[in-house]
């Protein structure tokens, strides 16, 4: 049987999908292990024991300044920023998208301005953020929402004007107005390549915030790695970055998920 | 008879290319306009200049005398050949939001007593196409000859001075088509619709219309394809012999006439 016809049943897919996780996993054990025949001080690959201990400070015991768990109020701190740049990226993508896809002369205007700021690398923007609005949280979410804003808009923008011509002119012919149809007819149909916009502007917007937190903070998951690299304290950084990964794919599969439950109609449900 | 739509001397043109050229028509209420031709004569172009998608370029178009607006209305109705309904809105949601947009300029939705009144019509506007059991169906859900019938509901519902189609059956089925020949017959009937319908099959244009228009090119320059446009070429007023049935196809006599315009 040819490649391109082998579908793996469901338990065979799981199995399939573990196995190379699986094996990168005991690759570093192994290696871990090896290094620590040689060197039993070796801090590049520490073993499991030494990043449960090297956590349980940052997990068990309160911030002697501040009196909080660090690993939490990182966690906190990082999530409130991303949430929040991805939350006004979202409703200005929703707002712009729909305003500049129904309507032929916003998009004129406004179009090539969107363009413009969208091939800006963001991070070149991170000093004048810093300079114009300080090293606080606004500089943090503004330089997340400046990066993730102009693909959404544009992705939205695309889906919203290529909807058929002959939904507009039927939604026309049923006596609606340009509000109307933005509305009722582009609204619902952007919602769930909104959502899938929002999916993909995850894995940015996650640079976006550990570079600013890199830059400056004092509190944050980005913050941590950077703080204790210094002292090569890869204990300290494996951990976040799994924890980070781990957030970053629960985060997806509830975007999934919400638009699967929401947006029926476009999965193609019930067939 | 009165004519609901007048066309006067109307050109289109895109660019270079002519494709509608002097089309004179007048169309009476209550007829059934069937429009054939070869393709690029410019059927459809006709059809988006009465639907008010596209302006023409010289020329005017009349509905009951007075110059139709130049952008789509509700006094129009339409049925594509695809995409004429809303994939997100259920069959009886798409109805309904013809009611909705409507009575409802801001929030284009309904509440309490107005939205079960709109909700019924639209639901008895299904039964008629014959939906009555499909109302909580999605578009993806449905068949190519359910989401017609749902088009044409759908653009009923605005009780459209002119309804116009555009290669409506030309998706589906030859079983299917026949039904819903059947089906735009009756409704036509029932209705007293007028509609103009573009179709490139000849034999559906004679079973269904009262009345037969072929575009084409009066004039063909081989060495500019697009220097002249079409225009009606012939246009026959078909009596039906009987009511017209499906089952025993076309028993139409022709009061030919050709078009010496």
């Amino acid at each position: 049987m040819r490649w391109v016809n082998r579908q793996p049943k469901r338990g065979d897919r799981l199995l399939l999908g573990a196995l190379p996780i699986v094996a990168l996993l005991i690759l570093y054990l192994v290696l871990a292990a090896q290094r620590h025949t040689l060197n039993p001080l070796d801090k590049i690959l520490p073993l499991p024991g030494a990043m449960v201990s090297g956590m349980s400070a940052l997990l068990l015991q309160p911030d002697q300044l501040s009196g909080q768990i660090v690993f939490w109020a990182d966690t906190l701190a990082s999530l409130q920023r991303l949430g929040l740049g991805l939350a006004i990226s979202t409703l200005i993508a929703l707002v712009l998208g729909l305003v500049l896809g129904v309507l032929p002369p916003v998009r004129a205007t406004l179009g090539p301005l969107v363009t413009g700021i969208a091939v800006i690398p963001p991070i070149a923007l991170l000093p004048i953020l810093f300079i114009a609005l300080g090293l606080g949280e606004t500089a943090k979410i503004t330089l997340i929402v400046v990066g993730i804003t102009p693909v959404m808009v544009r992705d939205i923008v695309a889906h919203v004007a290529a909807l058929p011509r002959e939904q507009i002119v039927k939604a026309q012919t049923l006596g609606a107005n340009s509000w109307q149809i933005m509305i009722r007819v582009a609204l619902p149909q952007a919602m769930p390549r909104l959502l899938q916009a929002m999916r993909l502007a995850l894995g940015p917007a996650w640079v976006f915030l550990i570079s600013a937190e890199a830059i400056a903070s004092d509190v944050g998951l980005g913050y941590r790695i950077f703080l204790v690299r210094r002292y090569l304290s890869m204990d300290v950084i494996i951990p976040y970055v799994a924890w980070i990964a781990l957030l970053a794919i629960a985060m997806d599969v509830a975007l999934t998920q919400a638009s699967r439950r929401g947006f029926a109609w476009a999965h193609g449900a019930a067939h | 008879m009165s004519a609901l739509l007048s066309l006067k001397d109307l050109w289109v043109e895109y660019g270079d290319k002519v494709v509608l050229e002097r089309v004179n028509l007048e169309v009476a209420a209550g007829s059934f306009v069937s429009v054939v031709g070869p393709s690029g004569a410019g059927k459809s172009s006709l059809l988006r200049v009465v639907l008010g998608q596209e302006q023409p370029t010289r020329g005017s178009i009349l509905l009951d005398g007075t110059p139709l607006a130049p952008e789509c209305g509700p006094d129009r109705g339409v049925v594509f050949q695809r995409y004429s309904v809303f994939p997100h809105l259920t069959a009886l949601r798409n109805v309904v939001m013809g009611l909705e947009l409507e009575q409802a300029p801001f929030s284009a939705r309904l509440f309490g007593s107005a939205r079960r009144a709109a909700r019924d019509r639209a639901a008895e506007m299904l039964g008629a196409v014959g939906l009555g059991h499909s109302l909580d169906l999605y578009p993806a859900e449905m068949s190519g000859g359910m989401q017609q019938r749902l088009a044409i509901a759908q653009a009923l519902i605005k009780r459209p001075r002119i309804l116009l189609l555009d290669e409506p059956f030309g998706a589906l089925d030859p079983g299917i088509r026949a039904d819903m020949h059947a089906l735009i017959t009756r409704l036509w009937r029932d209705y007293s619709l007028t509609i103009i319908m573009v179709t490139h099959d000849i034999k559906e244009a004679f079973q269904l219309g009262t009345r037969v228009l072929a575009l084409d090119k009066r004039r063909h320059d081989p060495h500019a394809p697009h220097r002249f446009g079409a225009t009606a070429v012939y246009d026959l007023a078909l009596t039906k012999r009987e009511e017209p049935s499906v089952d025993t196809g076309p028993e139409t006599t022709l009061v030919t006439r050709e078009d010496a315009a």
